[in-house]
């Protein structure tokens, strides 16, 4: 704490700020376009949208990679993220992150593995 | 670098405690590994919750069709009421990095007034989703159990909206069924409270009523709902209808699958759990700022601390968001 080196720039030098809290305000500006963005989408869910991409709606798919993007803010620039070291980063963000997806690949395959027995087979009660 | 408050005088050892590895606090490095070890739990319910889905994709409830409530206002508003609650819960995020920033540069004054901004978001986040809950805990049409554990929702044909049972069904004046209680039967055995309406009440109400058909939870290829045609609907109430159920619980859910139910309290209840816990602790460290014991420390370190699992809530809002009501 004692240095109050804040690296001031995001979206790789695009946009820099001026002080610390102009950049707290502007990640703030992006967070908010993005769920605009979402729940936008998600009310008025534009039919170009629904097709399929890799098993998955593409509408589906752009709600994961703003989320995703949305997480990347959050930590990186409200939990100070991007002035911690880089091992420190790579410690909770590489673990997380493969454990995490690990745990999808598996229980998602799973499912739909389950699912597609309930098709072939006969399934009755909805459990 | 100091941040120790008590100097043990070996700081130039590596084990003598004043070490800082990776150029972090021991308080803050602690508490991202327990951010690490809580997001993993809050991914195993999220991949749990995939998991059902993935396993009943074709009949999973449409979430646009259960959260369409704001308080005191009446009509169909999907999603706008989490997107407010969503944006509180940022907007709370943004005043403890306020406050963060602010106790960078030992403003004490600021500091409170950004920590009691912080508490106030929390509060209402919390009192949002007391509401949702209570919302969807009442139901709103009401639905039809089969036998084989499906539900069944009704519309009208003319307009494809959804009508709800008090709407139409037919009351059974010599309906006798009551309550069975412990103290009139056999003491061992008793039940929970009746729904408001018998099936047999439903069917004569659909057949007086012959604009009302039947929606299953099979999700079609245009991604909606199928509804039955009117021969088909009576049929099927009539050769499997079991439960009137109104609202969900933990064992029937009017809007689909009781898994939904099931994982919508245990995930959100769990996010509820941690918004609420986060804000006593907001709270403690709110007091401790105004008794000036941060000030006395020349360090604000603690609210830094508080502060990173304070986003993580948010950051776990943020999935919750897109995986219940958004996907």
């Amino acid at each position: 704490m004692a240095d109050h080196a804040h690296k001031l720039e995001i979206l790789r030098g695009l946009i820099k700020f001026k002080s610390n809290t102009q950049k707290i305000w502007g990640v703030l500006v992006l967070l908010s376009i993005i769920t605009g963005v979402e729940v936008v989408l998600g009310i008025y869910k534009p039919a170009a949208l629904m097709g399929p991409v890799l098993g998955m709606k593409a509408l589906n798919w752009i709600f994961i990679i703003l989320t995703l993007v949305k997480a990347y803010y959050i930590t990186w620039d409200f939990m100070h993220m991007r002035d911690e070291t880089k091992s420190l980063r790579r410690v909770v963000v590489w673990t997380a992150v493969f454990l995490i997806c690990y745990l999808l690949f598996i229980l998602l395959q799973e499912g739909g593995y389950v699912f597609d027995v309930y098709k072939e087979g006969y399934m009755k009660r909805d459990f | 670098m100091d941040n120790t408050v008590v100097s043990t005088g070996t700081d130039e050892k590596t084990w003598g405690g004043g070490n800082q590895p990776l150029k972090s606090s021991y308080g803050k490095m602690m508490m991202w590994f327990f951010i690490v070890s809580d997001a993993l739990t809050f991914s195993g319910f999220l991949a749990a919750y995939g998991f059902s889905r993935f396993k009943f994709i074709d009949s999973w409830p449409i979430a646009d069709e259960v959260f369409t409530h704001i308080p005191f206002v009446h009509g169909n508003y999907p999603m706008i009421y989490v997107a407010f609650m969503t944006f509180i819960l940022i907007m709370s995020s943004v005043t403890m990095v306020l406050a963060v920033d602010a106790g960078h540069e030992l403003k004490k004054t600021k500091v409170t007034w950004y920590l009691f901004l912080t508490i106030i978001g929390g509060v209402i986040f919390v009192g949002s989703q007391a509401w949702e809950w209570g919302t969807f805990i009442k139901g709103d049409y009401g639905a039809v159990q089969t036998t084989g554990g499906n539900i069944l929702q009704f519309v009208n044909a003319d307009d494809g909206h959804r009508i709800a049972i008090r709407d139409f069904a037919v009351v059974d004046e010599h309906n006798e069924r009551v309550v069975h209680e412990s103290k009139k039967g056999l003491w061992f055995q008793s039940e929970g409270a009746l729904p408001s309406y018998s099936v047999a009440e439903v069917i004569s109400g659909m057949e007086e009523h012959d604009n009302v058909v039947i929606r299953t939870q099979i999700i079609n290829e245009e991604g909606e709902k199928t509804v039955l045609s009117r021969g088909a609907s009576l049929k099927l109430i009539r050769d499997n209808g079991k439960v009137v159920v109104e609202g969900a619980n933990l064992h029937v859910n009017e809007y689909g699958s009781p898994l939904f139910a099931d994982f919508f309290f245990f995930i959100t209840g769990f996010h509820g759990f941690h918004v609420f816990s986060g804000v006593l602790i907001n709270i403690i460290i709110f007091f401790n700022v105004i008794l000036g014991t941060y000030d006395r420390r020349k360090n604000y370190e603690m609210v830094e601390k508080v502060g990173l699992y304070w986003h993580f809530v948010d950051l776990v809002w943020v999935f919750v968001f897109t995986f219940f009501y958004l996907v």
